[in-house]
């Protein structure tokens, strides 16, 4: 059943804008597990999946940060064909390519990384609803 | 130009209950454009209703007001057909007037 | 990490089932006549006290607080100065000497409650603001901006003439049509931005509650009021304005003003609410 959200979340997002549905268990432990961590650094490695990560040598370099661009580039290419895609999506995209350009390259790996899976759940939700939307329906 | 000022005014003998809709954008001077530049302000400064010669209803107006604002108020006295002077003055010294008749 | 994990492992359980279809249901013909009673019933059951014309009124059938504000502000409605300057509009010739009457049966003058109606020509659902811009553009003007402004006065002046009519969509015996029609209803329900709402989350399921500080319209006569003045934009908007807004308040990207999706939407909703009065234009919070 959709949840109706009676207090619509505000503009802003105390967790950076880096937030969405936490609707499931493993969700809110990993959101948890990043509040403990206190380095904003550290949480975006872990985010991009570098995991455990301090040396110089495993740091993002501008070829990392391209291939995770492209890759979120083509998920929300295929959500736009899908007629739906997510303004976070595209903000996180523009986050992206900012801290690129400003040659931060872990944030911008890790802001790919994120962008890509906003566009994946926008193409689940797209997939999901060809069927779904019909539990809404007044019959 | 059409007047920016709608009014209507209506007696019931003793009081009379004026309803005014002024065009005007009302920028505040706080708001920025699309590209970022800040609105200049443009606001009317003061409202004036003048019945029979004297004042009824003096708004000294400022940024806190919205765009085309409404105003709504009563004053004793007032017969029908006789004649209501409207005017604004804004921050830019631009002015309108209108005379309406109370109903 | 574990986020990632969750959409990867859910896009592969997708992926699984789709490779096992389910038991396809029997194919829903659409049936619109049978649709717009259910719908109408719904919201009348809802809302007892409610006369089927109230419904018009969105939000303000819904508080009597707000009622009484809205009744206030009517005897000098915010929109009076759209609605004056589209009627000069109207009446102002293109300057091939043409009129927007030119364009429409009866002169333009009490059509509004035909809109949308379905092209057999060309195969789509025509709005009115789309009428409104190839009138001007088959008589060599430039289009207008769909959202407000002139477009706004003029759908403002033309829901005037039309005022207290009421809805009179017509979906011919066309496959095409219906098939506008049933995708117009399939987006109405479909959820769709990060916040995951359809139109029926607030609309359907709860009018006369608030979201924020605002309070919600049903859905039945929804469009009878546009285009609006709306507080909340200090100014006019249309139905394209609402239908863009509102996907973007919900953090969807919107689509493009007139767009396939929002005209077969507005034939789907204006038609379920075939019966009830044009109350146009209108004020909102």
């Amino acid at each position: 059943m959709s949840m109706i959200r009676k207090s619509m979340p505000s503009g802003h997002d105390t967790m950076g804008g880096n937030r969405f549905s936490l609707a499931t268990n493993a969700e809110r432990v990993c959101a948890e597990i990043m509040l403990k961590i206190k380095s904003s650094t550290m949480r975006n490695l872990i985010a991009a999946g570098l995991i455990a990560c301090t040396t110089p040598a495993c740091a993002a370099s501008e070829a990392d940060f391209k291939t995770a661009y492209a890759a979120a580039e083509a998920a929300e290419k295929e959500a736009g064909a899908l007629r739906n895609q997510w303004t976070t999506t595209e903000a996180m995209l523009t986050a992206a390519k900012k801290a690129a350009e400003a040659s931060q390259f872990d944030q911008a790996v890790a802001s790919s990384k994120e962008a890509e899976a906003l566009a994946k759940a926008s193409i689940f939700q797209a997939t999901s609803e060809k069927q779904r939307w019909k539990d809404l329906e007044i019959r | 130009m059409a007047s920016t000022i709608r009014v209507r005014a209506t007696s019931n003998g003793d009081i009379t209950e004026v309803q005014a809709l002024v065009q005007h954008p009302m920028d505040s001077g706080f708001v920025k454009d699309a590209k970022g530049e800040i609105i200049p302000p443009h606001f009317i400064q003061q409202l004036t209703f003048e019945y029979d010669g004297k004042a009824v209803f003096v708004a000294d107006w400022g940024a806190a007001v919205s765009k085309d604002p409404y105003v709504k108020f009563s004053f004793k006295g007032g017969k029908k057909g006789d004649d209501l002077k409207i005017g604004w003055v804004d921050n830019k010294g631009a002015t309108d007037t209108t005379t309406a008749k109370i109903q | 990490m574990i986020m990632r994990v969750a959409i990867s492992f859910v896009s592969a359980a997708l992926a699984l089932t789709a490779l096992a279809a389910p038991p396809a249901i029997a194919a829903d013909t659409p049936n619109p006549a049978a649709d717009a009673t259910a719908f109408q019933k719904f919201f009348t059951n809802k809302f007892p006290k409610l006369k089927p014309e109230d419904f018009v009124n969105g939000p303000y059938s819904m508080n009597e607080d707000l009622h009484r504000q809205w009744e206030e502000k009517e005897q000098f409605p915010p929109y009076e100065f759209a609605l004056e300057t589209g009627k000069e509009m109207f009446a102002t010739p293109f300057k091939n000497g043409k009129t927007y009457g030119d364009c429409f049966p009866d002169k333009g003058i009490g059509i509004r409650q035909n809109y949308p109606y379905f092209d057999d020509k060309e195969g789509k659902v025509i709005t009115l603001e789309l009428a409104l811009n190839r009138c001007r553009e088959a008589n060599g003007e430039p289009p207008f901006s769909y959202v407000k402004d002139e477009m706004a006065s003029l759908t403002a002046y033309m829901a005037f003439t039309s005022r207290g009519k009421p809805f009179d969509i017509k979906i011919p015996d066309d496959p095409r049509a219906l098939e506008a029609y049933q995708k117009g209803k399939e987006y109405f329900y479909t959820r769709r931005g990060q916040l995951n709402f359809s139109c029926a989350t607030c609309h359907v399921q709860a009018p006369g509650e608030r979201i924020r500080a605002e309070i919600l319209a049903p859905a039945l006569g929804i469009l009878n009021a546009m285009p609006i003045y709306r507080s909340e934009w200090s100014g006019m908007g249309t139905i394209s304005r609402r239908f863009t807004t509102c996907n973007s308040q919900i953090r969807g990207v919107p689509l493009s003003p007139q767009d396939e999706e929002y005209r077969d939407l507005e034939y789907y909703l204006s038609y379920v609410s075939n019966g009830l009065p044009i109350s146009g234009p209108g004020a909102r919070p």
